[in-house]
């Protein structure tokens, strides 16, 4: 807050005010636009929270979002517990295989890619064992029971409700996970993650235990992942392997970020909010030009959003390889230049 | 499981495996010279292979008499994406150009899905279901075919490689790039070439597997994993381990569908990749990253 400018402080307030109002003000499409976006954001934050801060680039976070959504789903089926003690067990899941895939890469010293292609792998693996986990529905999907009524009340113990309350969950999330990186960015954690980042050798040398400063990352980030996994899995309440832990699940998650700037706090959110929408606007345009015959019935409207979407990280990654954000920062004057911070 | 099952599925793997190595091959010469990690691969594949499906279509050409045209055409395209596109990242570290080339792939990737629809579409040849009996062991004709053809590519890559000045200059670049330079070599002309001459063996590779696997769009990030697996098997930057592991990956994943169960084979690749990653990041062939 102390670095922003006047014109700063007044734009996060609208923001924040905004975010706030949403559910009064916007129809059932925008909300669930919304809810999709600060999904997006709160993802991105966890998955820049190893590239961005602590230089781990992961292929991979799908594979927590699915471990997370399917443990959360399996305790509230078979067993009846509810999600909000389920929670813990995903979360624990996540990150434990967080840990499996952290311990590995780093006692073997597995850098760069090679780190990128260890969390592919992992999260390839276990989506083939998840086909053929017949408890869990297999290929052909679990499915969360939801009843018409409990679409209409407020309950937070079951995560079921109406779709103002999803979003105002997801909202909360999205807020914490910001809080939280920006409180861990600016303590002793953070600049042990950066100096990391920037020169590992350099690092170690000073006398800073990387092992587990990385560690901390992955875990961190893998159980941030798995808490998402629990929201998806009461929002959209059926779980396919192929969907959850697709690699383009894991992709979709480096997108946002990557637009709205890696290593940057609020870049995430940005992003998420930037290229949803128009990924929206767009997939409505398309729509539109099928009913008027300018393209072809047949022509994939999905196909088009991801082409943009890709279009959009190769267009970032060449131009504005820092992201967007930082060069929104300074063109509106949001942050104060450096010399006047106090 | 009698001896003739697991034989027949030992050479079935094997060849198989040299088209994989066939397709590694673009990978690793790609990284061998420029340390590019070209994660775009499997869907320059799946463009080789929607080629030799239209061609086919259109005027009856057999997938293997596509291999020159989908080759020249995949040059193209790589000597443009290194020359317009990936040699202004150079600067930017290595994740960054991964993301690249990623959003390069997504791009790709759904461009096919919005032409071609997301269904399997194969080609149907007259000696497709063919075979040769030897004894108890039969070989699909096919797929002897498609392994002649991608030894034939991989042969001619290699002697190009060793032989010729411009693959002499090439390999140049690769052991010492600043060498390279002071000796008057135009290395970001010979990498623009490098990267096309990768993408064209991905091409032919993408014609030739067009013979044993229907082609869709969604088959591209399952070509970049599995050439990633083999190229680290074999050893990134060596030709001959590409080859290698393309046939040790072949043979495990069609022993892996007979022993478990077909749709497990590719579990155990991404199994042996983790391993392979773990006790030998350099690969089989490989040697120590410098």
């Amino acid at each position: 807050m102390n670095d922003l400018t006047p014109f700063g402080r007044v734009a996060l307030l609208a923001f924040a005010a905004l975010l706030l109002a949403v559910p009064w003000i916007a129809s059932g499409y925008v909300l669930s636009v919304s809810i999709i976006c600060l999904y997006l954001a709160y993802m991105g934050q966890a998955w820049n929270l190893m590239l961005g801060f602590a230089g781990l680039l992961s292929i991979g976070h799908a594979l927590f979002v699915g471990l997370g959504a399917y443990t959360s789903g399996y305790l509230f089926t078979k067993l009846g517990v509810p999600p909000a003690v389920g929670v813990v067990a995903a979360v624990a899941v996540a990150m434990a295989m967080g840990s499996i895939i952290g311990y590995l890469g780093f006692r073997f010293a597995i850098g760069g890619v090679y780190f990128a292609l260890l969390t592919i792998a992992f999260s390839e693996f276990v989506r083939i064992l998840l086909d053929h986990a017949k408890f869990l529905g297999g290929t052909e999907g679990m499915f969360l029971p939801v009843s018409q009524e409990s679409r209409r009340g407020v309950d937070l113990v079951n995560l079921r409700g109406s779709t103002e309350m999803y979003y105002y969950v997801i909202l909360a999330l999205a807020a914490g996970a910001f809080l939280m990186c920006r409180a861990l960015l600016n303590g002793r954690v953070g600049y042990y993650w950066r100096a990391i980042r920037d020169n590992p050798e350099a690092a170690e040398a000073v006398g800073v235990d990387i092992f587990r400063f990385r560690m901390y990352a992955v875990l961190l980030s893998s159980g941030m992942a798995g808490v998402a996994g629990v929201f998806y899995a009461f929002y959209y309440n059926n779980l396919f392997p192929e969907q959850v832990l697709g690699i383009e699940r894991s992709i979709e998650v480096t997108l946002a970020p990557i637009v709205g700037g890696v290593g940057t706090l609020f870049g995430p959110i940005f992003g998420a909010f930037i290229l949803t929408p128009m990924g929206e606007l767009l997939t409505e345009a398309v729509e539109g030009f099928k009913q008027s015959g300018l393209i072809a019935k047949n022509v994939k409207t999905d196909g088009v959003k991801l082409m943009f979407w890709g279009l959009a990280v190769a267009l970032i990654v060449l131009l504005k390889p820092k992201g967007l954000w930082p060069w929104v920062c300074e063109r509106l004057r949001l942050v104060k230049p450096p010399e006047q911070r106090g | 499981m009698d001896t003739v099952t697991i034989i027949n599925a030992l050479v079935s793997g094997l060849l198989t495996g040299l088209v994989y190595g066939l397709s590694a091959l673009g990978l690793s010469v790609i990284f061998g010279v420029i340390r590019i990690v070209n994660f775009a691969h499997g869907e320059l594949m799946v463009l080789g292979m929607f080629m030799a499906l239209l061609l086919f279509r259109w005027f009856g050409l057999d997938p293997l008499m596509a291999v020159p045209i989908g080759a020249a055409v995949l040059f193209a395209i790589g000597y443009a994406l290194q020359h317009f596109v990936v040699r202004r990242v150079s600067y930017l570290p290595d994740h960054m150009q991964f993301l690249l080339l990623a959003g390069i792939a997504i791009m790709l990737v759904s461009g096919c899905l919005v032409i071609f629809g997301p269904d399997a579409q194969g080609v149907q040849l007259d000696y497709a279901l063919d075979s040769f009996a030897i004894g108890n062991l039969i070989i699909d004709k096919v797929r002897l075919y498609a392994a002649i053809a991608a030894v034939a590519v991989a042969s001619a890559l290699l002697a190009f490689f060793k032989y010729s000045s411009t693959g002499r200059a090439i390999r140049a670049c690769a052991d010492n790039y600043l060498g390279a330079k002071v000796v008057g070599l135009n290395v970001d002309r010979l990498y623009a070439l490098t990267f096309g001459i990768g993408a064209a063996c991905i091409g032919a590779a993408g014609c030739i597997i067009l013979l044993l696997v229907q082609v869709h769009p969604y088959l591209a990030p399952a070509y970049t994993l599995l050439a990633f697996v083999v190229v680290i098997v074999g050893g990134m930057g060596s030709l001959f381990g590409a080859l290698l592991g393309g046939m040790l990956i072949g043979v495990s994943e069609e022993l892996a569908s007979v022993v478990l169960q077909p749709s497990m084979k590719t579990a155990f690749s991404f199994a042996l990749l983790i391993v392979v990653l773990l006790l030998r990041p350099q690969g089989l062939l490989g040697r120590v990253a410098r």
